[in-house]
């Protein structure tokens, strides 16, 4: 049992269960965020995992392809033929809010020749594999930063969550015993206080009846 | 206008310049330390980091995770995949739930 270091008066009684009731009300209302905090950060990380397992599942595939690429083919080559992309991925950013949490939305934009032609070389030069990677790649750049979205949307919702919980436990487990045990104690302060006042007056009562008495049989 | 990077050993990203992202190759890690940093000044909303490099510079991608950008993504390089990436969504709910529930069965 904790109390605060306070006058045991009517005022500071008054003033502690005013406390006690904001205290209360944020409490419930942390608790709230919480909960709904942790209902989207589940959803979102399960996405998170998928995606980051197909994600992770093409780029193997594409580095295996690369790999045979660069044995058929010399780098220069190699490095000529990627050297001038044809498209370019431009990123427009906006924001989300999640529960007073900001996450990114990422909005890609590719710019460069629409005919869906991505390979920025002739097919003359250049080993099939290369082909098959760089088409895998472009199919996987739309995961790739969806998962960027999701990925880094989890951390921050993660984040939130663990201040979040702080919160409420200090309110649930420190402040709110706290304020509850002080004003048992002022209450009880008080109350004693009563007591004494009414036992006094009693006694000075019967002394003063006495007095009378006295006076009356002499 | 955002940008998206990778930075990673030459081998693994030299692909991904043909789809359109500002590749920065990194031989060591200081060097990716650097390139990361300075990517992070510029506007760049997502860089991407090889699994292989971002294991060596954990400390520095940490300091980005609680920034709402950039969004730094370990995926896997040319020499496979380490799990880092994974560990980090495992890490993440670690950190929010208190205990680990999405991988347990695994």
């Amino acid at each position: 049992m904790a109390i605060m270091r306070v006058n045991p008066t009517r005022m500071e009684l008054t003033r502690l269960k005013k406390r006690l009731r904001v205290a209360r009300r944020g409490h419930k209302l942390l608790k709230d965020k919480r909960d709904e905090l942790m209902k989207k950060f589940l959803e979102m990380v399960r996405e998170n995992k998928e995606l980051r397992e197909k994600v992770e599942d093409m780029l193997i595939r594409v580095h295996t392809d690369f790999l045979i690429a660069r044995a058929v083919m010399s780098s220069e080559i190699l490095e000529g033929a990627l050297m001038f992309p044809k498209q370019r991925v431009e990123l427009e950013v906006s924001t989300a809010n999640i529960m007073s949490v900001d996450v990114p939305v990422l909005d890609f934009k590719t710019s460069g020749t629409d005919d869906g032609e991505i390979y920025p070389y002739g097919f003359a030069a250049t080993s099939g594999e290369l082909d098959g990677a760089v088409g895998t790649l472009a199919k996987v750049l739309p995961f790739m930063l969806r998962l960027a979205q999701v990925e880094k949307s989890a951390q921050l919702l993660a984040e939130e969550i663990e201040k979040t919980r702080r919160r409420v436990n200090a309110l649930e487990y420190v402040l709110i015993p706290q304020l509850t045990d002080t004003i048992k104690y002022i209450t009880m302060k008080l109350d004693e206080n009563e007591r004494g006042n009414l036992t006094r007056l009693m006694k000075v009562k019967d002394m003063m009846l006495e007095q009378a008495h006295k006076a009356m049989n002499r | 206008m955002y940008k998206v990077g990778i930075i990673g050993d030459k081998d693994s990203i030299l692909g991904f310049k043909a789809v359109g992202l500002q590749v920065f190759p990194a031989g060591s890690a200081p060097e990716a330390e650097k390139l990361l940093e300075r990517l992070a000044e510029e506007n760049y909303a997502v860089i991407y980091i090889t699994e292989q490099i971002a294991k060596d510079i954990a400390p520095a991608v940490e300091n980005y995770n609680n920034r709402r950008f950039p969004a730094i993504i370990p995926i896997p390089g040319n020499q496979g995949s380490l799990g880092l990436g994974m560990q980090n969504v495992k890490k993440a709910v670690e950190r929010a739930v208190g205990a680990d529930i999405l991988f347990r069965d695994e």
